[in-house]
């Protein structure tokens, strides 16, 4: 009953509280709204031819028995969209050298990978036509196809991309420090290479949109299942040449996206402009197989990576070439090199590092574009780096935790700025790793280890530190050129009746950000959160912004509403003042009345100020106008970045004769800043750690010698199921960001960015007694059974 | 022409009548004999709460209940289900036959996205109809035919643990 009162007790209190997401409702009981059960007058399907070859000059397209069939209404080639969009180059200025060539929206003479969409067919029904498709033929003559990373690099092998010198689309390198003294005077060096597989988000909902284009206002509305809407509305407007005024995207449920819903695809470009091409609304949803092919996959590198270490085992030095192939094409308009830059920018990160050498080349073959996928580059860099310093450990005879605690950055040393020129803000490595030891119970855990190694079972535990991007600011794209918004925007309205609209720039897909948004709006302005509608996913009616990608929902979006929160506040005392004769600073608002500040005693609804300013603005004094809608912007100022960290542990059993990799239990301790919903946070993590254990056991799109996808589907495609997937232990350490009033920092990457490393380190340290070692992801049971040798 | 025998065109898509009782009320409706009952229920019967994710019957997106079982509505013809009584989620919702599952899920926050949830909730309800206490291994095995990308599985299991509890007491979570 006395337990002390937090600030939790306060009166309207939302941030730091785990309450229910209002709109999931609707999602429980089947009223979701996704792009995919849309269906508007007159509106028709499309669906796509696909080549069936990775690398082939088109000879000749013959459309005419597919155009007769009853039902189609227009089968479009490569050359009707090049009438009417402009291409579009997957490079950014501020990645020098880089190189990508034009692409349409279907190729005008050549297929560069197996699944490219070449011709489309709108009929009425998406049956018909797939029926009409299948009455297409294209003849093709098959040119050489690049499929592997040592293929692509060949000197002298097939060139993709006619008119360039080799299959390289960008290289880059960071060099800092004295990396060749260090190792020359190093006790210890460890060395590996890695491989990582490439892997695919597979959204529950496929991509999904509706283009309706009307002639006659020369409005095109785009219902598309994407996380950037205004992104979008750009981009249709550039290539289409529409005012941009006059295109407007709307994204209402989003069926999963995890970046994959934000890069530019050849088909929804494409169902765009079958929709100006015919005057009506045309519908396009990838079924699975095609979700497969055309979607962007993600990873795909051969990192080799050494560490030099003194005799006690701090880091000296490392040095690494990461080499990563991304398809035939750079994806727009945020490219493919992003993460591959993100990985030799952040191997290391953890650490004190002055030493470091990284080179990154970026290479062509004919597969999908990878791109942006959950936690860029962050699950590479964070096994990279973290297998080194285990492999180290295990050289210098040092405990997994003692070689972290000598070698992470210190908690009270901040701020500081890595060697890949990364400026971390304040990060809490010392204290995450003292937390996880404790949570583990990791002397226990050791204890029975032992204990079950004697008696044929082999466990593993495996710990990887990690920091994550977020928070973006204009460094990120805006520098390269690209239109990508850093800043975000909210409309915020004290209605009526009294209750409050939120409009706002940042986009929901589940993360819950309607949710955070009325928390924060509720809390700043002192009303109940049930009084507070969060509207979001409509350029028409939402002011223009980034939206919810990089883990930016929270942190800037969420900033954003904090602030226009405080005008509309502001606002709303002012005009109370003038009714009750106060000074606005002797009045606060609670629960949705105007309270004098000293007493609590409350004076006037909020309800009853609107009503006065809205409907009897004659009693007001001469001169006063309410304003009870404000519209405020925000973008982030002070560092580029708001960087996370937190770091995970996972306990996991090796079946030796099976190769099978049971997962007992997994754990993390992490530090986004300040927490506005601990349910909505744990269970982002948790999400985000399935992702990555996905990816570090089971995920793996797989191709043939040429180049076909060979599993593209979910009975071949492994994605974690609840069975194999372990309770994951979460404990918060929170480093709010001074840049922000909010001072909350990303969440959703934080989970995928360490799993795989960790599943790892756990199978090499399962490995101890053996003498096998594990470079590879996915952690399959044959790469184990090869490793133990018995396969 | 390419030899499209057109025939077998006009026969896929020549219209049958078929009859259900959805949600409790008489439905009659036309399809092609290739449609699977999960468009019939979207497209035809406008019911889009029943989820196509994969279309081979791995997700679980897309299961409904047809006369009182949980069936995946992509792996039948809708012609296959004539006669049959089938509830979907928009039903199960309406006629509080899920009231504790969504209550609990909402609370925990069970879900992100909304894609998986209307196949999980029937999946747990057929569990739960099954086995009245369930361990969490065993929620856990009955789930693994559902597909979640959003969440760690982990809210679902923990929703679905307490309304078993709360069941089996003879009361509801919450």
């Amino acid at each position: 009953m006395s337990a002390p009162l937090t600030s939790l007790d306060r009166p309207n209190s939302y941030i730091g509280r785990s309450v229910p997401r209002p709109n999931a409702k609707r999602l429980l009981a089947g009223r979701g709204r996704y792009v995919s059960d849309l269906k508007l007058p007159r509106m028709l399907h499309a669906a796509f031819l696909r080549s069936p070859h990775a690398h082939a000059k088109i000879v000749a397209i013959k459309t005419d028995a597919a155009r007769a069939v009853e039902g189609v209404h227009l089968v479009a080639t490569g050359a009707d969209f090049a009438r009417i969009c402009t291409p579009w180059t997957g490079t950014l200025d501020h990645f020098k050298g880089m190189t990508s060539t034009p692409q349409w929206p279907l190729p005008l003479d050549r297929v560069v990978w197996a699944g490219q969409a070449m011709v489309a067919v709108v009929a009425e029904s998406r049956a018909i036509a797939e029926d009409a498709l299948e009455l297409i033929e294209v003849d093709y003559e098959d040119l050489p196809i690049v499929v592997d990373i040592d293929g692509a690099r060949k000197p002298g092998g097939p060139v993709i991309n006619p008119g360039s010198a080799s299959n390289v689309c960008f290289r880059s390198q960071l060099d800092s420090g004295t990396v060749d003294d260090a190792f020359m005077h190093a006790a210890h060096v460890v060395e590996e290479e890695f491989t990582f597989g490439r892997h695919t988000a597979v959204t529950l909902e496929p991509r999904a949109l509706v283009a309706d284009y009307d002639p006659s206002a020369g409005m095109l509305t785009v219902h598309h299942g994407t996380q950037t809407p205004y992104q979008f509305q750009d981009l249709y407007s550039r290539h289409y040449g529409i005012p941009e005024a006059r295109v407007r995207v709307i994204a209402t449920d989003i069926g999963g996206s995890f970046g994959m819903k934000l890069h530019v695809y050849h088909e929804d470009m494409a169902v765009v402009g079958l929709s100006i091409l015919l005057g009506r609304p045309v519908k396009y949803v990838a079924d699975r197989m095609e979700s497969f092919v055309s979607d962007i996959h993600a990873r795909d590198h051969r990192v080799r990576a050494r560490m030099a270490l003194d005799a006690k085992g701090e880091i000296l030095a490392m040095d690494v070439v990461d080499l990563t192939a991304i398809g035939a094409f750079s994806t727009y308009p945020r490219t493919s090199v992003v993460e591959g830059n993100q990985v030799i920018r952040l191997i290391g990160a953890p650490y004190r590092l002055t030493n470091y050498r990284a080179a990154l080349e970026v290479i062509f073959q004919n597969k999908v574009q990878t791109s942006q996928y959950r936690a860029v580059g962050h699950p590479i860099a964070c096994a990279v780096t973290e297998r080194l310093v285990d492999m180290a450990a295990s050289k210098i005879g040092l405990d997994a935790f003692a070689i972290r605690e000598l070698n992470v950055i210190p908690d009270d040393a901040y701020p500081q700025t890595s060697p890949t020129g990364y400026r971390f803000e304040a990060l809490s490595h010392q204290a995450c790793l003292k937390r996880l030891h404790e949570m583990m119970d990791y002397d226990g855990l050791r204890a029975e280890q032992a204990d079950l190694r004697k008696r044929g079972i082999y466990r593993g535990i495996g710990i990887a530190a990690f920091v994550e991007i977020t928070n973006p600011s204009p460094a990120f794209y805006g520098v390269g050129g690209a239109r990508i918004s850093s800043q975000d925007g909210a409309i915020l309205s004290l209605t009526p009746s009294g209750e409050v609209r939120c409009l706002i720039s940042v986009t929901e897909q589940g993360q819950g950000t309607e949710a955070i948004i009325s928390q924060i709006v509720a809390d700043q302005l002192g009303v109940a959160q049930d009084h507070v509608r969060v509207i979001t996913g409509d350029t028409e009616v939402t002011p223009h912004g980034g939206a919810t990608w990089a883990c930016r929902g929270a942190g800037i979006g969420g900033e954003t509403a904090l602030q226009a929160t405080r005008v509309l506040k502001r606002n709303i005392l002012e005009i109370a003042a003038l009714i009750l004769q106060e000074q606005p600073s002797a009045l606060d608002i609670i629960d949705g009345e105007v309270v004098d500040v000293a007493t609590g005693k409350p004076r006037l609804p909020i309800a009853e100020i609107a009503r006065i300013a809205y409907f009897r603005s004659d009693t007001l004094p001469p001169g006063a106008q309410a304003q009870l809608t404000v519209s405020h912007h925000f973008a982030p100022q002070g560092y580029p970045f708001a960087f996370t960290n937190g770091i995970q542990g996972c306990l996991l059993e090796v079946d030796v004769e099976t190769g099978l990799i049971k997962l007992l239990k997994h754990f993390i301790v992490e530090d986004c800043g300040r927490i506005i919903n601990p349910m909505l946070v744990d269970e982002q993590l948790r999400g985000g750690i399935v992702q990555g254990l996905g990816a570090a056991l089971f995920e793996e799109c797989r191709y043939s010698d040429t180049g076909q996808l060979m599993n593209g589907s979910l009975a071949d495609y492994l994605v974690p199921m609840p069975m194999e997937m372990p309770d994951i232990v979460i404990a918060h350490v929170e480093t709010p960001t001074a840049d922000t009033v909010l001072g909350a920092k990303g969440v959703g990457e934080a989970g995928t960015a360490a799993a795989s490393a960790c599943v790892l380190n756990a199978v090499n340290d399962a490995f101890a007694p053996f003498d096998a070692t594990i470079n590879s992801i996915p952690i399959t049971p044959a790469k184990i059974l090869k490793a133990l040798k018995r396969f | 022409m390419s030899g499209f025998d057109e025939t077998l065109q006009d026969e896929a898509e020549a219209p049958v009548r078929v009859r259900f009782v959805v949600n409790g009320r008489k439905v009659a409706c036309e399809v092609a004999p290739r449609d699977t009952l999960v468009d019939c229920l979207r497209d035809k019967l406008e019911l889009t709460g029943t989820h196509a994710g994969c279309e081979m019957g791995a997700c679980g997106a897309c299961l409904v209940q047809l006369d009182g079982r949980a069936i995946h509505s992509c792996l039948i013809y809708a012609v296959q289900a004539d006669g049959a009584r089938i509830d979907t989620i928009e039903g199960l919702s309406e006629g509080g036959v899920l009231a504790d599952l969504q209550a609990e899920f909402h609370r925990r926050n069970a879900l992100q996205c909304g894609f998986c949830t209307p196949g999980m909730l029937i999946n747990a309800q057929e569990l739960l109809s099954r086995v009245a206490e369930p361990g969490r291994g065993e929620i856990r095995d009955a789930l693994s035919g559902n597909y979640c990308r959003c969440t760690g599985y982990e809210a679902i299991v923990d929703a679905i643990d307490a309304v078993a509890k709360a069941r089996s007491k003879g009361g509801v979570a919450t």
